[in-house]
């Protein structure tokens, strides 16, 4: 496909989005891993909310 | 399921589980036609090829603007109903609010270089566009200078509201003064003026971030959620600690 003579602004604003829009989803999804192996070794360690151990103890 | 059940971080940690795929994948397939659509019409009689960016630029400020006004409404949120998700729902919408914003600029300028021959230059709209920008920034620095989530979400809240102003300004600004960005040329009273041909594949295109940004938003929300029950574990293991 020709773009024409501003070809290489045309590709330009294409890469400058794409790279924005990726590095944001890579952000959210990085974050989610990071919260939840943080959330995972906690309840490793038996660490729960008042709340759930309040739960836990109504069974 | 009633609006209010969402108010239960469970009950949105379990609906998060699957709108976010499924919104994510709509984006693609959306984003994949509005493009393939776009690249396939013919170029404008005045702008030529460049107007291919229009596909990114538009929808970007469309979403900065839209998302800006969803943080003045989760501000109400936090202020006045004291929600408890509306504080979540500002703190994950203003990262994605800023890269839209930013997208928009830098298409902007890339678009403003071949057309008027400049990058940059100090218009009303690329200006109020700028402070959007800025005040996005802002409410960035408010989450992270404050530990407390609670305190942040009302700092960020009070000046989410003040900002608010601005929306208009940017939306009216090519109407109110002689600037050299064009006037409004979708949402207009007497109807788009764009062909056709050139109107669909950006509404398309527009969906498709808005589909993506709806994933996004609800993926940044439920890392919110993990993030405070996170704090909130850790806060109760020092307590139980001593």
């Amino acid at each position: 496909m020709n773009l024409g003579p501003h070809a290489t602004f045309i590709l330009a604003a294409y890469g400058a989005a794409a790279m924005a829009l990726l590095v944001l989803v890579l952000w959210v999804w990085i974050d989610y891993r990071v919260q939840r192996r943080a959330l995972e070794t906690l309840e490793a360690q038996g660490v729960t909310r008042r709340s759930a151990r309040g739960a836990e103890a109504a069974r | 399921m009633p609006l209010i059940d969402l108010a239960n971080p469970h009950r949105f940690l379990a609906l998060a589980r699957w709108l976010v795929p499924v919104f994510a994948l709509l984006a693609a397939a959306l984003l994949i036609a509005g493009f393939a659509l776009g690249f396939r019409a013919p170029p404008d009689y005045q702008q030529g090829e460049t107007v291919r960016i229009m596909y990114l630029h538009v929808p970007a400020a469309w979403l900065a603007l839209g998302i800006y006004v969803m943080l003045a409404i989760a501000a109400l949120g936090t202020l006045v109903w004291r929600h408890p998700l509306a504080d979540v729902a500002a703190k994950a919408a203003a990262p994605i609010g800023a890269v839209f914003c930013l997208i928009c600029l830098v298409t902007g300028a890339l678009w403003g270089r071949p057309m008027w021959g400049a990058y940059w230059v100090w218009d009303a709209r690329l200006t109020s566009m700028l402070v959007l920008f800025l005040l996005y920034l802002g409410i960035l620095a408010l989450w992270r200078a404050i530990e407390d989530p609670g305190t942040a979400g009302r700092a960020a809240a009070v000046l989410a509201l003040v900002g608010v102003v601005n929306v208009p300004i940017v939306r009216f600004s090519v109407d109110w003064w002689n600037t050299l960005h064009q006037p409004a040329a979708v949402f207009r009273l007497d109807g788009p003026s764009i062909h056709p041909s050139i109107l669909w594949p950006l509404l398309i295109c527009a969906l498709g971030f808005l589909s993506l940004f709806i994933a996004l938003h609800v993926a940044a929300m439920r890392n919110e959620i993990l993030r405070r029950r996170v704090r909130t574990l850790r806060l109760l293991a020092a307590a139980e600690a001593r």
